[in-house]
Protein backbone atom coordinates (compact mmCIF):
# COMPACT_ATOMS: atom_id res chain seq x y z
CA UNK A 1 0.00 0.00 0.00
CA UNK A 2 1.38 3.31 -1.25
CA UNK A 3 0.03 6.30 0.83
CA UNK A 4 1.13 10.03 0.09
CA UNK A 5 1.35 11.86 3.46
CA UNK A 6 0.76 15.39 1.42
CA UNK A 7 -2.35 14.77 -0.06
CA UNK A 8 -4.25 11.65 1.99
CA UNK A 9 -3.80 9.49 -1.56
CA UNK A 10 -3.43 5.81 -1.17
CA UNK A 11 -3.30 3.08 -3.93
CA UNK A 12 -2.46 -0.58 -3.00
CA UNK A 13 0.54 -2.18 -5.83
CA UNK A 14 0.82 -5.78 -6.28
CA UNK A 15 3.64 -7.47 -4.88
CA UNK A 16 2.35 -11.15 -5.11
CA UNK A 17 4.62 -12.70 -7.36
CA UNK A 18 7.22 -12.22 -4.65
CA UNK A 19 5.37 -14.70 -2.45
CA UNK A 20 6.32 -17.77 -4.39
CA UNK A 21 9.69 -16.76 -4.78
CA UNK A 22 12.57 -18.81 -2.69
CA UNK A 23 14.72 -16.35 -2.28
CA UNK A 24 15.17 -13.08 -3.14
CA UNK A 25 11.42 -12.12 -2.37
CA UNK A 26 12.73 -9.10 0.06
CA UNK A 27 15.57 -8.08 -2.56
CA UNK A 28 12.35 -7.64 -5.15
CA UNK A 29 10.20 -6.26 -2.65
CA UNK A 30 12.33 -3.25 -2.24
CA UNK A 31 12.78 -2.73 -5.81
CA UNK A 32 8.86 -2.85 -6.20
CA UNK A 33 8.63 0.08 -3.50
CA UNK A 34 11.67 2.13 -4.97
CA UNK A 35 10.02 1.78 -7.87
CA UNK A 36 6.85 3.63 -7.10
CA UNK A 37 8.91 6.71 -5.78
CA UNK A 38 8.13 5.76 -1.89
CA UNK A 39 10.61 7.89 0.23
CA UNK A 40 9.88 5.63 3.51
CA UNK A 41 8.67 2.26 4.08
CA UNK A 42 6.77 0.67 7.01
CA UNK A 43 7.33 -3.24 7.53
CA UNK A 44 6.95 -5.44 10.53
CA UNK A 45 10.45 -7.32 9.73
CA UNK A 46 13.05 -6.27 7.36
CA UNK A 47 15.97 -8.44 6.16
CA UNK A 48 19.55 -7.36 5.26
CA UNK A 49 19.09 -8.04 1.86
CA UNK A 50 16.10 -5.92 1.53
CA UNK A 51 17.71 -3.34 3.60
CA UNK A 52 20.82 -2.60 0.90
CA UNK A 53 18.24 -2.44 -1.57
CA UNK A 54 16.23 0.68 0.44
CA UNK A 55 19.39 1.96 1.54
CA UNK A 56 20.73 2.11 -2.07
CA UNK A 57 17.31 3.78 -2.94
CA UNK A 58 17.21 6.05 0.14
CA UNK A 59 14.24 5.00 1.24
CA UNK A 60 13.98 5.45 5.01
CA UNK A 61 12.47 2.59 6.91
CA UNK A 62 10.15 2.29 10.08
CA UNK A 63 9.37 -0.86 12.13
CA UNK A 64 5.74 -1.45 13.05
CA UNK A 65 4.43 -4.82 14.25
CA UNK A 66 0.84 -4.60 14.60
CA UNK A 67 -2.22 -2.73 14.06
CA UNK A 68 -3.80 -1.62 10.25
CA UNK A 69 -2.43 0.15 7.83
CA UNK A 70 -3.85 3.24 8.53
CA UNK A 71 -3.09 3.14 12.15
CA UNK A 72 0.66 2.60 11.11
CA UNK A 73 0.19 5.39 8.79
CA UNK A 74 -1.07 7.59 12.14
CA UNK A 75 1.89 6.71 13.96
CA UNK A 76 4.02 7.70 11.67
CA UNK A 77 2.74 11.02 11.08
CA UNK A 78 2.71 11.27 15.10
CA UNK A 79 6.63 10.25 14.95
CA UNK A 80 5.68 7.45 16.84
CA UNK A 81 7.42 4.63 14.45
CA UNK A 82 11.07 3.88 15.32
CA UNK A 83 13.39 4.51 11.81
CA UNK A 84 15.63 1.43 11.61
CA UNK A 85 19.17 1.91 10.25
CA UNK A 86 19.56 -2.30 10.15
CA UNK A 87 18.21 -4.95 9.66
CA UNK A 88 16.21 -6.33 12.45
CA UNK A 89 15.90 -10.29 11.69
CA UNK A 90 18.11 -12.56 9.67
CA UNK A 91 18.59 -13.82 6.25
CA UNK A 92 15.81 -16.11 5.67
CA UNK A 93 14.13 -14.97 8.72
CA UNK B 1 26.70 -49.15 -12.96
CA UNK B 2 25.46 -46.12 -11.11
CA UNK B 3 22.19 -46.95 -8.25
CA UNK B 4 21.29 -43.25 -7.08
CA UNK B 5 19.43 -44.02 -3.27
CA UNK B 6 17.24 -41.34 -2.85
CA UNK B 7 13.55 -40.52 -0.97
CA UNK B 8 11.07 -38.23 -0.64
CA UNK B 9 11.47 -37.94 2.99
CA UNK B 10 14.01 -37.87 5.15
CA UNK B 11 15.58 -40.16 7.74
CA UNK B 12 14.09 -43.02 5.71
CA UNK B 13 17.19 -44.31 5.92
CA UNK B 14 19.02 -43.89 2.22
CA UNK B 15 22.96 -43.20 4.26
CA UNK B 16 21.61 -46.51 5.69
CA UNK B 17 20.68 -48.71 2.26
CA UNK B 18 23.73 -46.60 0.58
CA UNK B 19 26.20 -47.85 2.50
CA UNK B 20 25.18 -51.64 2.71
CA UNK B 21 25.42 -51.44 -0.93
CA UNK B 22 28.58 -50.48 -1.54
CA UNK B 23 29.87 -52.41 1.38
CA UNK B 24 28.08 -55.52 -0.28
CA UNK B 25 29.47 -55.08 -3.14
CA UNK B 26 31.15 -58.25 -4.98
CA UNK B 27 33.16 -56.23 -7.34
CA UNK B 28 35.39 -52.82 -7.20
CA UNK B 29 32.88 -49.81 -6.07
CA UNK B 30 32.64 -46.51 -4.83
CA UNK B 31 30.19 -44.79 -2.66
CA UNK B 32 29.49 -40.78 -3.39
CA UNK B 33 28.29 -38.84 -0.63
CA UNK B 34 25.54 -36.19 -2.92
CA UNK B 35 23.41 -35.34 0.68
CA UNK B 36 26.13 -32.38 0.37
CA UNK B 37 24.30 -30.44 3.65
CA UNK B 38 24.45 -33.36 5.82
CA UNK B 39 27.00 -35.92 4.75
CA UNK B 40 27.06 -38.43 6.52
CA UNK B 41 28.26 -41.88 4.83
CA UNK B 42 31.41 -41.45 6.35
CA UNK B 43 30.24 -41.50 10.20
CA UNK B 44 29.69 -45.49 8.79
CA UNK B 45 32.56 -45.78 6.20
CA UNK B 46 35.38 -44.20 8.02
CA UNK B 47 37.81 -43.00 5.03
CA UNK B 48 41.37 -42.59 5.16
CA UNK B 49 42.04 -39.24 4.97
CA UNK B 50 42.65 -38.64 1.27
CA UNK B 51 42.69 -35.48 -0.80
CA UNK B 52 40.04 -32.47 -0.83
CA UNK B 53 39.44 -29.80 -3.45
CA UNK B 54 37.36 -26.55 -3.03
CA UNK B 55 34.13 -25.91 -5.39
CA UNK B 56 33.36 -22.92 -6.80
CA UNK B 57 30.93 -20.62 -8.89
CA UNK B 58 31.41 -18.13 -10.66
CA UNK B 59 29.41 -14.85 -9.85
CA UNK B 60 29.52 -11.35 -11.66
CA UNK B 61 30.98 -8.33 -10.67
CA UNK B 62 30.31 -5.24 -12.39
CA UNK B 63 32.93 -2.87 -13.92
CA UNK B 64 31.55 0.80 -12.49
CA UNK B 65 33.69 2.72 -14.69
CA UNK B 66 32.07 1.03 -17.51
CA UNK B 67 28.52 0.37 -16.21
CA UNK B 68 26.04 2.56 -17.80
CA UNK B 69 23.30 1.56 -15.52
CA UNK B 70 20.54 0.99 -17.72
CA UNK B 71 19.60 -2.40 -15.44
CA UNK B 72 19.03 -4.69 -18.33
CA UNK B 73 21.03 -7.16 -15.99
CA UNK B 74 19.01 -6.84 -13.60
CA UNK B 75 15.92 -7.30 -15.38
CA UNK B 76 17.08 -9.95 -17.07
CA UNK B 77 18.21 -11.86 -13.80
CA UNK B 78 15.35 -14.61 -12.56
CA UNK B 79 17.18 -15.25 -9.00
CA UNK B 80 17.21 -11.25 -8.06
CA UNK B 81 20.78 -11.50 -7.53
CA UNK B 82 21.44 -8.20 -9.48
CA UNK B 83 18.88 -4.74 -8.60
CA UNK B 84 19.75 -1.83 -10.20
CA UNK B 85 18.05 1.27 -8.99
CA UNK B 86 19.36 3.88 -12.01
CA UNK B 87 22.50 2.86 -10.68
CA UNK B 88 25.13 0.51 -11.21
CA UNK B 89 23.82 -2.84 -10.40
CA UNK B 90 23.92 -3.80 -6.33
CA UNK B 91 25.25 -8.08 -6.62
CA UNK B 92 23.89 -10.65 -4.17
CA UNK B 93 26.63 -13.31 -4.55
CA UNK B 94 24.56 -15.67 -2.63
CA UNK B 95 21.59 -16.01 -5.08
CA UNK B 96 23.39 -16.24 -7.78
CA UNK B 97 23.03 -19.02 -10.40
CA UNK B 98 25.70 -18.63 -12.38
CA UNK B 99 23.85 -18.91 -15.74
CA UNK B 100 26.04 -16.16 -17.50
CA UNK B 101 22.85 -14.22 -18.86
CA UNK B 102 23.69 -10.68 -17.03
CA UNK B 103 26.92 -10.64 -18.84
CA UNK B 104 25.02 -11.27 -22.39
CA UNK B 105 22.46 -8.49 -21.94
CA UNK B 106 25.30 -5.71 -20.81
CA UNK B 107 25.46 -3.55 -24.05
CA UNK B 108 28.50 -2.42 -22.19
CA UNK B 109 30.50 -4.94 -21.30
CA UNK B 110 30.95 -4.29 -17.85
CA UNK B 111 30.43 -7.65 -16.27
CA UNK B 112 33.27 -10.09 -15.35
CA UNK B 113 33.35 -12.88 -13.12
CA UNK B 114 35.17 -13.85 -9.97
CA UNK B 115 35.54 -17.43 -7.86
CA UNK B 116 33.28 -18.11 -4.85
CA UNK B 117 33.91 -21.05 -2.90
CA UNK B 118 31.00 -22.94 -1.93
CA UNK B 119 31.98 -26.25 -0.87
CA UNK B 120 34.12 -29.04 -0.89
CA UNK B 121 34.69 -32.26 -2.48
CA UNK B 122 36.92 -34.90 -0.88
CA UNK B 123 38.10 -38.24 -2.00
CA UNK B 124 38.87 -41.19 0.66
CA UNK B 125 39.14 -45.06 0.80
CA UNK B 126 37.53 -47.35 3.55
CA UNK B 127 40.49 -48.42 5.65
CA UNK B 128 38.21 -51.84 5.74
CA UNK B 129 36.49 -52.76 2.42
CA UNK B 130 38.90 -51.10 -0.05
CA UNK B 131 35.43 -48.72 -0.76
CA UNK B 132 36.46 -45.71 -3.05
CA UNK B 133 34.40 -42.98 -0.41
CA UNK B 134 33.99 -39.57 -2.34
CA UNK B 135 32.18 -37.02 -0.27
CA UNK B 136 30.63 -33.50 -1.47
CA UNK B 137 30.17 -30.89 1.46
CA UNK B 138 28.60 -28.11 1.32
CA UNK B 139 30.16 -24.58 2.84
CA UNK B 140 28.34 -23.39 6.02
CA UNK B 141 26.21 -20.25 4.92
CA UNK B 142 26.49 -21.54 1.13
CA UNK B 143 22.70 -22.27 -0.43
CA UNK B 144 23.87 -23.68 -3.87
CA UNK B 145 24.13 -27.67 -3.43
CA UNK B 146 23.99 -28.72 -7.36
CA UNK B 147 27.04 -27.39 -7.78
CA UNK B 148 29.05 -29.49 -5.02
CA UNK B 149 26.99 -32.15 -6.04
CA UNK B 150 28.12 -32.29 -9.86
CA UNK B 151 31.49 -31.59 -8.39
CA UNK B 152 31.46 -34.93 -5.96
CA UNK B 153 29.74 -37.15 -9.33
CA UNK B 154 32.61 -35.38 -11.36
CA UNK B 155 35.07 -36.61 -8.83
CA UNK B 156 34.26 -40.51 -9.58
CA UNK B 157 35.84 -42.91 -11.20
CA UNK B 158 34.57 -45.57 -13.66
CA UNK B 159 34.67 -48.90 -11.25
CA UNK B 160 31.90 -51.52 -12.15
CA UNK B 161 29.35 -50.32 -9.23
CA UNK B 162 28.80 -46.43 -8.14
CA UNK B 163 26.59 -45.99 -5.33
CA UNK B 164 25.09 -42.31 -5.04
CA UNK B 165 23.83 -41.58 -1.67
CA UNK B 166 21.19 -38.21 -2.88
CA UNK B 167 20.07 -35.66 -0.49
CA UNK B 168 15.70 -36.11 0.33
CA UNK B 169 13.40 -34.48 -1.40
CA UNK B 170 12.33 -33.23 -4.45
CA UNK B 171 13.81 -30.47 -5.28
CA UNK B 172 17.11 -29.03 -7.62
CA UNK B 173 19.54 -31.13 -5.63
CA UNK B 174 17.85 -34.17 -5.83
CA UNK B 175 17.27 -33.80 -9.45
CA UNK B 176 21.46 -33.21 -9.64
CA UNK B 177 22.37 -36.06 -7.95
CA UNK B 178 20.02 -38.55 -9.58
CA UNK B 179 20.59 -37.40 -13.50
CA UNK B 180 22.40 -39.33 -15.41
CA UNK B 181 22.42 -42.05 -13.62
CA UNK B 182 21.37 -46.04 -14.33
CA UNK B 183 18.72 -47.04 -11.40
CA UNK B 184 17.05 -45.17 -8.84
CA UNK B 185 16.06 -46.86 -4.97
CA UNK B 186 14.03 -45.15 -3.64
CA UNK B 187 14.03 -45.43 -0.15
CA UNK B 188 10.55 -45.49 2.28
CA UNK B 189 8.99 -46.31 5.25
CA UNK B 190 5.44 -47.78 6.22
CA UNK B 191 3.78 -44.64 7.72
CA UNK B 192 1.22 -41.84 6.06
CA UNK B 193 4.45 -39.77 5.51
CA UNK B 194 6.69 -41.98 4.01
CA UNK B 195 3.84 -42.79 2.01
CA UNK B 196 3.01 -39.23 0.89
CA UNK B 197 6.80 -39.01 0.57
CA UNK B 198 7.10 -41.47 -1.78
CA UNK B 199 4.76 -40.45 -4.42
CA UNK B 200 6.42 -37.59 -4.66
CA UNK B 201 9.58 -38.95 -5.57
CA UNK B 202 7.40 -41.49 -7.90
CA UNK B 203 6.23 -38.70 -9.58
CA UNK B 204 9.83 -37.15 -10.15
CA UNK B 205 11.77 -40.35 -11.24
CA UNK B 206 8.45 -40.56 -13.48
CA UNK B 207 9.01 -36.88 -14.60
CA UNK B 208 13.10 -37.23 -15.18
CA UNK B 209 12.50 -40.88 -16.96
CA UNK B 210 14.41 -42.86 -14.74
CA UNK B 211 13.98 -46.33 -13.92
CA UNK B 212 13.37 -47.12 -10.38
CA UNK B 213 12.61 -49.35 -7.01
CA UNK B 214 11.40 -49.17 -3.80
CA UNK B 215 13.32 -50.44 -0.67
CA UNK B 216 10.66 -50.64 2.32
CA UNK B 217 12.67 -49.75 5.43
CA UNK B 218 11.48 -51.19 8.78
CA UNK B 219 8.56 -53.04 6.66
CA UNK B 220 7.01 -54.84 9.54
CA UNK B 221 5.73 -51.51 11.30
CA UNK B 222 3.49 -49.05 10.67
CA UNK B 223 0.27 -49.85 8.03
CA UNK B 224 -0.11 -51.27 4.65
CA UNK B 225 -0.68 -48.09 2.42
CA UNK B 226 2.91 -48.21 1.20
CA UNK B 227 2.86 -51.72 0.22
CA UNK B 228 -0.91 -51.26 -1.46
CA UNK B 229 0.13 -48.07 -3.61
CA UNK B 230 3.32 -49.98 -4.78
CA UNK B 231 1.17 -52.83 -6.01
CA UNK B 232 -1.87 -50.48 -7.38
CA UNK B 233 0.61 -48.99 -9.24
CA UNK B 234 2.59 -51.64 -10.52
CA UNK B 235 6.04 -50.57 -8.70
CA UNK B 236 8.67 -52.19 -7.91
CA UNK B 237 9.01 -53.23 -4.36
CA UNK B 238 13.17 -54.80 -3.95
CA UNK B 239 13.64 -55.28 -1.07
CA UNK B 240 11.88 -55.36 2.80
CA UNK B 241 14.45 -54.49 5.72
CA UNK B 242 12.71 -55.68 8.95
CA UNK B 243 12.61 -53.40 12.33
CA UNK B 244 15.00 -54.13 14.51
CA UNK B 245 16.56 -53.25 17.64
CA UNK B 246 19.64 -54.80 17.25
CA UNK B 247 20.16 -52.29 13.50
CA UNK B 248 19.59 -49.67 15.87
CA UNK B 249 22.23 -50.43 18.36
CA UNK B 250 25.06 -51.24 15.56
CA UNK B 251 23.82 -47.30 13.81
CA UNK B 252 24.34 -45.95 16.99
CA UNK B 253 27.90 -46.86 17.09
CA UNK B 254 28.59 -46.14 13.37
CA UNK B 255 28.38 -49.72 12.46
CA UNK B 256 26.81 -50.67 8.96
CA UNK B 257 23.27 -52.78 8.09
CA UNK B 258 25.00 -55.81 7.28
CA UNK B 259 27.30 -55.70 10.20
CA UNK B 260 23.92 -55.40 12.03
CA UNK B 261 22.29 -58.17 9.78
CA UNK B 262 24.61 -60.52 8.48
CA UNK B 263 22.41 -62.05 6.42
CA UNK B 264 21.06 -59.08 4.63
CA UNK B 265 24.57 -59.42 3.04
CA UNK B 266 24.10 -61.44 0.29
CA UNK B 267 20.65 -59.91 -0.48
CA UNK B 268 22.63 -56.79 -0.46
CA UNK B 269 25.27 -58.00 -2.68
CA UNK B 270 22.73 -59.47 -5.36
CA UNK B 271 20.69 -56.61 -5.83
CA UNK B 272 22.74 -55.16 -8.77
CA UNK B 273 22.74 -58.18 -10.42
CA UNK B 274 18.93 -57.97 -10.19
CA UNK B 275 18.42 -54.10 -11.57
CA UNK B 276 20.74 -55.02 -14.20
CA UNK B 277 18.40 -58.01 -15.35
CA UNK B 278 15.26 -55.70 -14.78
CA UNK B 279 16.98 -53.07 -17.33
CA UNK B 280 17.47 -55.99 -19.79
Amino acid sequence: MVYDTETGEYQAVDNGMNLNSAQGAGIQTAQNIAATGAEAVIGANFGPKAVLVLQTASIRMYLCQSGTVAEAVEKFKAGELQELTAANVRSHW
Amino acid sequence: MRIAVASGKGGTGKTTVAVALAVSSGVPAQYVDCDVEEPNGSIFLKPAAGSTETVSVQVPEINEERCTSCGRCARFCRFNALVSLGTPPLVFPELCHSCGGCEIVCPADAITWKDVPVGEVSIGQDTRTGLRVIQGKLKVGSVLAPPVIKAAKAAASNLPLTILDSPPGTSCPVIEAVSGVDYVLLVTEPTPFGLHDLTLAVDTMEELGLPFSVVINRADEGDDRVENYCRENDIHVILRIPHSRRVAEVYSRGGTLVEALPELSRVFREIPGEIEGRLG
